[in-house]
């Protein structure tokens, strides 16, 4: 008898109880693919979950982020001189998936999304085990032709929320989420911050007030003492920016990634 | 749907911009059913913009092409020499009307740099202009210009550096500053409700040229054509003759070095549908859904999308849309300086070089309006260089 593989939204369900279980923050680590280099993708994929992230984000480049700053624009334009497409990312889910298991999402722009074609990639994305895809650019409004694609496929289109959302609109759209909630920390684009929002605890409780499903922060996290400052406040934190600087600053790419990760879990820890 | 034009529009933008596009938009539509808004918007069009622009019946140019007449709807004699100011004005308005005291900006050409530097400027509202390094050296009177009018002009180095770069970056800041910040889109493109307003803003160009050109002849023009890079010179020139079903309306894009070089910037012509800066519209894309690289000789063209409603249009065929190259762009610059002693910008040159076209195609017995969207003075030193 063989057992079905789990969804995407049973990954990130499985994922986020067990961080609870072991009573710490879920930590999920964005890497644009193709950064620095094409070959170096797995093994930072690798690296990041050696250090105890317990999800995945696997950046899609796109050729024009507006949502995103500095570091994750750079690693966009390096990635596309790589040559990375969207093909290249669901490959890298599809290892990474078979050897780990873990909940990798892919995180991008709607364009290469609609170009590759809807059902075609919740096809290949289920075929894959990719857990969901985080589309910075896709409000609720513009939204319901991925959903018709990726539910059936049991692929999580994970819904973002702003300090500015405000509250009869997350009443409205909180309850439907799927998988986890991201909450975007802070009023602007990604990139490492030295301090976190000033209101984060006042945005987190309004939005958790409505929530079903895990709730997670991101947007300028980029070092332990942030991590530390939100627990018992949020689910799980997502570090990007400061993750790739992780990796452009080091000569050991995979060893520093891995430390950095571990630094991150470890202060998400009650 | 709100902000649908068939199957184009929409609000693609991060969750922090949706209730500021939300806010706009009922702040847009209260605005518009309030004759004090009204009232000042009609007094800054006619004391500052210099409205209504007027037509001239371009004899010499119409003997040149071979038709029948040549009626030029002169936008390049607003206040800061293009059409961009008829939307400035208006937006600039609303941005005082909302209290947001400062205001970003993007700018290909400058032109929308520009009008929107005069018009924050007349209100007293402080402005930041985001222009591509490329662009900010192909239009450095431009520059300067802004930075007279008391704007802060910030260089952007990434991508392209062109226009698309540009409204990056102004949207990079929106999302930053939104709760302060009004963000002062130059053309008919962009997330709803920017395509319907700056549309309605302009829509002045046609309801002027129409009545302008049924004084002057007793009918309608056979043929109105305009320049097209997000469209909104065209839009707003077409609004008023789309119910005028025997008006044939024609879009002329950037053909650049020719389409099949694809050193062009024909978003529809040579484009697909795809998603960009907020809206569902033709785009210049890759197999994989990347934004491509443009190239117009003219900088407010260079734009790798294109206005929804420009889209829709197209796909409905109510209007028709058809490319015309630099170098025929440049053959126009110079027809219409020695017939009818106008430079007009590069931009409006591409309309110009249509009317041969026009001519071939659909006969000689023809008026045609054309919207003459901006003057060339910002060109002088680009033409120079094609020229030497």
């Amino acid at each position: 008898m063989t057992v079905a593989a789990p969804t995407g939204t049973e990954r990130i369900a499985r994922a986020f109880a067990r961080a609870r279980g072991e009573r710490r923050l879920a930590v999920a680590i964005y890497l644009t693919v193709g950064y620095p280099d094409r070959a170096s993708t797995a093994a930072l994929l690798r690296a990041a979950l050696d250090g105890g992230a317990d999800l995945l984000e696997l950046g899609v480049p796109f050729s024009d982020p507006l949502a995103d700053g500095a570091t994750v624009q750079r690693a966009n334009e390096v990635a596309l001189a790589n040559g990375i497409t969207l093909e290249d990312c669901l490959a890298e889910a599809r290892g990474v998936v078979a050897e780990r298991d873990v909940p990798a999402l892919l995180m991008g722009y709607a364009n290469p999304f609609l170009r590759y074609g809807l059902d075609r990639f919740a096809g290949e994305a289920r075929a894959a085990g990719v857990a969901g895809i985080i589309d910075v650019d896709l409000p609720a409004e513009e939204s319901a032709p991925f959903d018709a694609a990726l539910e059936p496929a049991g692929v999580a289109r994970i819904d973002l929320y702003a300090p500015t959302t405000p509250d009869d609109r997350l009443a409205r759209l909180v309850p439907r989420a799927r998988g986890f909630i991201y909450c975007v920390s802070l009023t602007g684009v990604t990139g490492a911050r030295r301090a976190l929002g000033s209101d984060v605890a006042g945005f987190v409780g309004r939005v958790k007030a409505h929530a079903r499903v895990p709730v997670v922060l991101g947007f300028g996290i980029s070092e332990p003492a942030h991590v530390a400052a939100l627990r018992g406040l949020v689910d799980g934190v997502a570090v990007g920016s400061a993750a790739i600087d992780a990796v452009t600053n080091a000569t050991d790419r995979p060893a520093a990634l891995r430390a950095f990760v571990r630094g991150l879990v470890d202060a998400g820890r009650s | 749907m709100k902000g649908r034009f068939g199957e184009f529009g929409g609000q693609y933008l991060p969750e922090t911009l949706m209730p500021a596009v939300a806010e706009l938009e009922e702040a847009y539509l209260a605005a518009r059913a309030d004759p004090a808004f009204e009232a000042d918007l009609a007094r800054l069009l006619h004391d500052w913009v210099g409205r209504p622009t007027p037509l001239t019946d371009a004899t010499r140019l119409a003997a040149a092409t071979g038709l029948r007449r040549v009626l030029l709807k002169r936008e390049d004699l607003a206040h800061t020499g293009a059409h961009k100011i008829n939307s400035a004005v208006g937006q600039a308005l609303l941005a005082k009307r909302m209290g947001k005291q400062r205001v970003v900006a993007e700018t290909g050409a400058g032109q929308h740099g520009v009008a929107s530097a005069a018009a924050c400027a007349l209100l007293g509202l402080d402005c930041v202009v985001y222009m591509g390094t490329e662009d900010m050296r192909r239009q450095a009177p431009n520059v300067f210009r802004m930075k007279l009018l008391g704007a802060e002009v910030r260089g952007v180095e990434s991508g392209t550096k062109t226009l698309k770069d540009a409204v990056n970056e102004a949207i990079r800041d929106w999302v930053t500053n939104v709760r302060s910040t009004y963000y002062l889109l130059g053309s008919a493109i962009g997330p709803h409700p920017y395509p319907t307003m700056v549309r309605d803003f302009q829509s002045v160009i046609g309801r002027e040229a129409r009545a302008q050109v049924q004084t002057l002849l007793g009918r309608l023009p056979d043929v109105v054509v305009a320049c097209v890079g997000g469209g909104s010179n065209a839009i707003g020139m077409f609004t008023a003759f789309i119910p005028d079903a025997a008006v044939r309306l024609r879009g002329v894009e950037a053909g650049g070095k020719g389409i099949e070089s694809g050193a062009h910037a024909a978003s529809i012509v040579g484009g697909s549908v795809g998603v960009l800066h907020g809206t569902r519209s033709m785009v210049l894309q890759d197999d994989d859904g990347q934004i491509r690289g443009t190239h117009s000789i003219s900088a407010g063209l260079d734009y790798p999308g294109v206005g929804p409603e420009h889209a829709d249009l197209a796909a409905r065929g109510r209007a028709e849309y058809v490319a015309r190259t630099d170098a025929e762009a440049l053959d126009a610059f110079a027809l219409l300086s020695r017939t009818e002693g106008i430079i007009p910008a590069l931009e409006p040159a591409h309309a110009i070089a249509d009317l041969s076209f026009i001519r071939e195609r659909y006969g000689a017995a023809l008026d045609v309006l054309v919207c003459l969207s901006g003057r060339g003075d910002k060109d002088l030193e680009t033409v120079m260089d094609a020229l030497r």
